[in-house]
């Protein structure tokens, strides 16, 4: 608790500080550049179509963008934010200055005003309510979209938004959401307040608001943790699981500087030279493509997750001969093979069914379609290729040597969705692993998960039985390859400073800092 | 004081003023009249450089307006807008302190001269911390006459300074103006299409058509001495008042011309 409150504290002070880089950026240029149109009136019309179209790109997309631009970390995300709160601030600029009263501005000048003076006294001074109203509008949406630069290595609380997301997690989601949006609200609030200000007490304001600006910019740069040589890059779900970072911290005593990255980008960014060290899965096919090693986890912090066919016992009974079938991949494929199997259908483009098929040839487990028979079993898949290359291998079998139908409901989303549909018979089987199965469907207490330890075996026939006991879903035998969390550094920086194990980093770590 | 030299001002074709000539004697009112869009006003703005002409020159106590910085020019000439053009974000004693404070006047006396403006144009004192949209239309015209006048200008450029106004209210700002003592001894230049008015303050009139002087003399030389046709017409609605207005009691000679005009008129 109490570390998860630093926490939020930490992403708040990241929160806001990010917000306000950006902003102060934003206004450095927007300001000028607003003032510069009203006197160039004909680049009006291509600056404020720049901002709008880039206040248009899907901030997702726009973070993407910036990736190969700007790597990770905070520098694209304060990118992608100032780009977004330059058209608020360019276009109220503009929109106010404009609107003040031509006749106001001759008498300014007839009175002998010099050009700064008019600018100063009276254009931006009668403009300020509404230039106060852009950079409110640039504060919420950078408040909101930052929230994203969790994607990208730059933190906030889109750390906690994210996490809890991919968790399943509603409090943690709100832990990260709540303060955002009080956030948003509050800076909305106080920026207000100095909107509505008085001519002479907005002077004072004004002085302060710079500085306040900057200093609150500066909050991002603040040193949290530790700081070390290596820089870790670990996805939201990971930072929030006890068999993630939190198992490091404790079993390990693992202090690393760490930043939250989507994995999309994460392994790229580890290829980069952007992250030293990343959390992946055992079996990514991203390992092979970026040249990564998996470093042992010689203190098992990480469950097993052996993946098994779930299938219904009705099924079972009623189509004797599938169980046999589809025991014929157990124990095939180890976490090599299943590696590789994935580098060929992510890196390679293979189709997973080419993939499949060429599999089952080469193991010679290859069969046309028997003569059809009467029954159709139903196969779903959650949403990534290990899981695609799976479910046709099975449907593959099931045809070959039952002469059953198979039905395939691919991309069924994540493991709720997966499982839900089991229960509810709307799929026969689908392929689960025993982590995620013990940790996020059965979520037993602690001291089980504790007693259960990382023995293959005991998670194997604990999850088989509960799953039998509480929903008449059956397990069949392992397939054989453990894709569990794993950690993972760039094979020639893991070799040069000689570290193979957790442990070895965790020393690494600690000497490097003596 | 002020002396216009074959002053030209053409927008692309058109010449808005077309070589006009004409000086100012030092505490005169001069009078440019017209009809709109007769060139008066953009031949006022350019005697502080609001508008520069196309060619001619302009000069004030000899010195030559275009050899000067436009600002410096300016802060020695008041300048009284139709519509008061008041800072709607200044209070009304920061907004006649304008020109005291670009001079870098001390606050003491900026504040004695606000003091003093704003008794002799027959505004309470605490108006001061208002804002302009919080007075009438005719208090914030004296607002703007105070202004203009904040820095003891010795030219005063006055465009259509009471043509927003009310009748009642014109008439009764009118006559404050009339009573100022501040204005005897400035050198005024003030534009109207309004002919009772252009008799009622000018020392001289310059009738302006076109963009040129048509005829420029004393009132009664333009009622009585029409150069051409136009003069004549222009004043024809209204002669009666006008000649009315012109004629002080025990000026015979005037009465008698005039009486000539009524006779030759009635024919």
């Amino acid at each position: 608790m109490q570390q998860q409150s630093d926490k939020l504290l930490q992403q708040t002070v990241q929160h806001i500080g990010l917000t306000f880089i950006s902003l102060v950026i934003a206004l450095l240029i927007g300001l000028p550049l607003g003032i510069y149109i009203t006197r160039h009136k004909r680049a009006a019309g291509p600056v404020l179509g720049f901002a709008g179209v880039m206040q248009t790109i899907p901030s997702i997309a726009l973070l993407g963008f910036m990736i190969p631009l700007l790597g990770i970390g905070p520098l694209p995300a304060i990118a992608a934010l100032f780009l977004y709160a330059l058209l608020p601030i360019i276009r109220n600029t503009y929109t106010g200055i404009g609107g003040v009263d031509p006749l106001v501005k001759e008498a300014a000048v007839a009175m002998g005003m010099t050009r700064m003076q008019i600018l100063l006294k009276v254009e931006l001074a009668l403009a300020f309510p509404v230039i106060m109203a852009g950079i409110r509008t640039a504060t919420v949406i950078n408040v909101g979209v930052g929230t994203l630069a969790a994607y990208i290595a730059a933190g906030g609380l889109g750390e906690f938004i994210f996490g809890g997301i991919a968790l399943n997690n509603t409090n943690m989601i709100l832990a990260g959401a709540i303060p955002a949006a009080l956030l948003a609200i509050l800076l909305d609030f106080l920026l207000s307040l100095v909107q509505k200000m008085g001519r002479k007490k907005r002077l004072s304001t004004l002085w302060a608001m710079p500085v306040l600006f900057l200093l609150l910019s500066s909050f991002y740069v603040l040193p949290f943790g530790y700081s070390t040589r290596l820089l870790a890059g670990f996805t939201p779900e990971f930072m929030g699981r006890s068999d993630g970072d939190i198992g490091l911290r404790a079993v390990y005593g693992l202090k690393i500087k760490t930043v939250v990255i989507s994995d999309a980008v994460m392994y790229k960014a580890a290829y980069e030279k952007k992250l030293d060290v990343i959390s992946g899965y055992s079996t990514d096919g991203r390992l092979k493509t970026y040249d990564l090693v998996v470093l042992d986890d010689d203190k098992k912090i990480f469950p097993p997750y052996y993946a098994a066919p779930v299938v219904r016992e009705e099924a079972l009974e009623r189509y004797k001969e599938l169980g046999p079938v589809l025991n014929k991949l157990a124990g095939r494929i180890n976490d090599s093979v299943m590696t590789e199997l994935n580098y060929k259908v992510e890196h390679l483009n293979q189709t997973p069914e080419r993939c499949a098929r060429d599999f089952l040839m080469a193991q010679g487990l290859y069969r046309e379609p028997a003569q059809a028979k009467e029954g159709v079993i139903r196969l779903g898949s959650k949403i990534f290729p290990e899981q695609y290359i799976l479910t046709n291998m099975y449907a593959m079998l099931i045809r070959g040597y039952t002469g059953l139908q198979v039905e395939t409901k691919t991309g069924l989303g994540g493991t709720k969705i997966c499982f839900e549909a089991l229960k509810d018979d709307r799929i026969d089987m689908y392929p689960e692993y025993t982590g995620t199965a013990l940790l996020a469907i059965l979520q037993p207490p602690a001291e089980e998960i504790q007693r259960l330890g990382e023995d293959r075996d005991s998670v194997y026939n604990y999850v088989k039985k509960r799953f039998d006991e509480k929903y008449h879903l059956s397990w069949l035998d392992p397939i054989g390859f453990n894709n569990a969390y794993a950690l993972m550094m760039r094979r020639s920086q893991a070799q040069q400073l000689g570290i193979h194990t957790i442990s070895d980093l965790t020393n690494f770590l600690k000497k490097d800092k003596l | 004081m002020i002396k216009v030299e074959n002053i030209t001002k053409t927008f692309g074709e058109f010449a808005a003023v077309d070589h006009v000539s004409f000086a100012v004697q030092e505490g005169e009112n001069l009078v440019l009249l017209g009809r709109s869009g007769c060139g008066k006003t953009t031949l006022l703005k350019m005697i502080n450089r609001l508008i520069e002409p196309s060619s001619g020159e302009i000069y004030i106590d000899g010195g030559n307006i275009f050899d000067r910085r436009p600002e410096e020019l300016r802060k020695k000439i008041g300048y009284v807008f139709q519509n008061t053009g008041l800072f709607p974000h200044y209070t009304i004693s920061e907004n006649i302190a304008i020109v005291p404070r670009l001079l870098g006047w001390d606050k003491k006396k900026i504040q004695q001269r606000i003091l003093s403006l704003m008794e002799k144009l027959h505004l309470p004192a605490e108006y001061l911390s208002y804002y302009p949209q919080q007075l009438s239309g005719g208090q914030q015209q004296r607002v703007g006459l105070a202004r203009a006048l904040a820095a003891d200008p010795p030219v005063l450029l006055m465009d259509e300074p009471f043509g927003a106004l009310d009748p009642i209210t014109r008439a009764s700002v009118k006559k404050d103006f009339k009573q100022l003592d501040e204005l005897k001894n400035k050198t005024i230049v003030l534009v109207t299409h309004d002919v009772q008015e252009a008799f009622e303050l000018g020392h001289r009139i310059c009738l302006m058509d076109n963009g040129r002087i048509i005829q420029a003399g004393k009132p009664e030389d333009l009622l009585f001495h029409p150069s051409e046709d136009y003069v004549r017409d222009f004043f024809e609605d209204q002669r009666f008042q006008l000649e009315a207005s012109v004629i002080g009691p025990g000026d015979y000679d005037t009465l008698i011309q005039a009486f000539d005009h009524f006779k030759h008129k009635g024919k």
